[in-house]
């Protein structure tokens, strides 16, 4: 019982403080930083105090000191999944589906007759649960990472297909006008300032992408994959009753998740210097 | 109404690209097929059994309407066979997840605009807990609930109801902060409590978020309940159908399962735009 009254109490300390800085220095950096992270340290407390005070079962729920074992004793297991699902699948997918989606944009963009007959198809299946068509794609592309590849592709295709038709919308007429004077080309006009306007729209898509791209190579692998994969390594612990294992691959996908997710972000924030939301930030 | 040519003519290149790809595709089976019995098909002939295999590579177009209409109409709707009952199982569960998802997202966002501590503490995790793959975890939530002996629509709601909460509450957070300072202090001025600021100023301004994340949850809790239904032999649900379907092959129950869930997903999000519509033109913010 001390675990679990100590989670308690240590519960309770955190929250007074947690308030008693909100109150005082919510307005300053460090506390922006400590108070989430105090927050989070916390939820792992109560989880590890209430799994032990409480003597939940490891099938259940499997206390966070348990999995962080886990994850350092199988450390090559979960880097063989990684390599094979997100270095493999996801990162491949995600690189051909956005630059296909993006080059499909540019082609488009030119017909406005396309542009109004694909905005709304895009817009409607963007709002589909894709993630469906994973068993054909597996089906026709084999077991491998091909079909996950595949399944991703798909999966942000859409997305950012409409977020780049509408970027390339958002020059106004004068800009456009302006290039018109210095008789720039249809080329040099989407080079210079129809692709740059179009940067934040595209990140905004990239980035929403990030997440999709591991959802769809994960939940492909559900429907078969070779012996190694997040996915396939997830559906079979959870078949044994292994949950720390399948925790482990979680804490990998929310951590790679993140990192990915950031990777983009820190890359729009190089790329999209100029735009007001970038601007007079750290 | 001027967009419909454009978006007939797009449908129909999708419709042809289809119908050539299913040729292409289905044409090696009827090559091998005829090879194995030592006949030497015409063209027609392959164009045509192309059309109508039973377990065609990419079902043809007419095959999957066939298939989803046959799912919907032939068999009685309690029938195992049927999709209208599958799918009656996938959306009781979608709607239950949603709304409890809706429910305590948009609750947590009140809490987070009036509790600064409550703020600084969880909006961070909010924002970053969009970009987990959250969906991994479903099966697992399943066997577990299962373990405990809770089976049904529980498991999957949950799942759902964790898909939709996020969207909603970063979407309320913002909406209900979206009043400017000048309105805040007329409030202010009038004396008015934080329960009446929040119920004459702060709710019905952030209307318009709240339906624009409602779009996008309901979409994500129909894909939780879908995935939900495909691990540790679930027997109903459309993801169920899915499952089966890429277990025996049969490719047409996959398509037009695909198409069901399709259309039940752009359903959900016709309904939530015309209550947006309805609700929005009487609050007289109708665009």
């Amino acid at each position: 019982m001390t675990w679990f009254w100590g989670a308690i109490l240590f519960w309770l300390a955190a929250l007074a403080f947690n308030i008693r800085t909100a109150r005082r220095h919510g307005g300053e950096r460090w506390a922006q930083m400590l108070i989430p992270a105090l927050f989070g340290v916390t939820v792992l407390v109560l989880w590890e105090g209430m799994v032990r005070g409480l003597d939940v079962p490891s099938v259940i729920l499997p206390a966070p000191s348990a999995i962080w074992d886990r994850i350092t004793l199988s450390l090559p297991t979960l880097w063989e999944d990684f390599r094979q699902t997100i270095l493999k699948g996801a990162l491949s997918g995600y690189v051909i589906g956005c630059g296909a989606a993006i080059l499909t944009a540019i082609l488009v963009d030119r017909f406005p007759f396309l542009q109004r007959g694909l905005l709304p198809v895009g817009n409607f299946v963007a709002a589909l649960p894709i993630v469906g068509i994973a068993p054909i794609l597996v089906m026709w592309f084999g077991f491998d990472w091909q079909s996950k590849a595949a399944v991703v592709v798909v999966m942000v295709f859409f997305p950012v297909l409409v977020n780049t038709v509408a970027g390339l919308a958002a020059t106004d007429r004068m800009q456009r006008d302006q290039m018109a004077t210095w008789s720039a080309s249809y080329g040099q006009s989407l080079l210079k300032l129809r692709l740059p306007a179009a940067m934040p729209f595209i990140f905004n898509g990239l980035k929403i992408a990030t997440t999709l791209a591991l959802i769809g190579a994960i939940v492909a692998e559900f429907f078969g994959s070779p012996i190694r994969g997040m996915g396939f390594r997830i559906s079979t612990s959870v078949g044994q009753l292994a949950l720390d294992m399948v925790w482990a691959e979680i804490a990998v996908a929310a951590l790679a998740g993140s990192a990915f997710y950031g990777l983009v972000a820190l890359i729009e924030k190089s790329v999209t210097f100029w735009h007001p939301s970038q601007r007079g930030r750290g | 109404m001027r967009s419909i040519l454009p978006i007939l003519t797009v449908l129909c290149a999708i419709l042809v690209i289809w119908y050539g790809a299913a040729m292409k595709l289905n044409a090696a089976w009827t090559y091998d097929q005829a090879a194995r019995a030592g006949t030497d098909p015409t063209f027609v002939d392959v164009i045509n059994d192309t059309m109508a295999q039973e377990r065609p590579v990419l079902p043809p177009p007419h095959q999957v309407a066939k298939g989803l209409w046959e799912g919907l109409t032939a068999q009685a709707i309690t029938s195992k066979r049927s999709l209208v009952w599958h799918g009656w199982v996938t959306l009781s569960a979608t709607l239950l997840g949603f709304a409890v998802g809706a429910g305590l997202g948009t609750a947590l966002a009140i809490g987070i605009v009036h509790n600064r501590a409550m703020d600084l503490s969880v909006m961070p995790w909010a924002i970053a807990s969009q970009t987990v793959p959250i969906l991994a975890i479903a099966p697992m939530v399943i066997v577990v609930l299962a373990s405990l002996g809770i089976t049904g629509i529980v498991p999957k709601a949950i799942i759902s109801a964790y898909l939709s909460f996020f969207p909603v509450l970063v979407g309320m957070v913002k909406g209900l902060r979206s009043p400017d300072g000048m309105q805040l202090d007329l409030l202010r001025t009038y004396n008015a409590s934080t329960a009446a600021t929040l119920w004459k100023l702060r709710l019905p301004s952030s209307m318009p978020y709240l339906f624009a994340s409602l779009k996008v949850a309901i979409a994500a809790s129909l894909v939780g309940t879908i995935v939900g239904e495909l691990p540790a032999g679930a027997t109903a649900g459309l993801g169920a159908r899915l499952l089966s379907g890429s277990y025996y092959g049969q490719t047409v129950q996959i398509w037009s399962a695909l198409f069901a869930a399709a259309g039940l997903a752009a359903a959900l999000v016709v309904i939530v735009t015309l209550v947006e519509r309805l609700v929005l033109r009487r609050m007289g913010v109708a665009r």
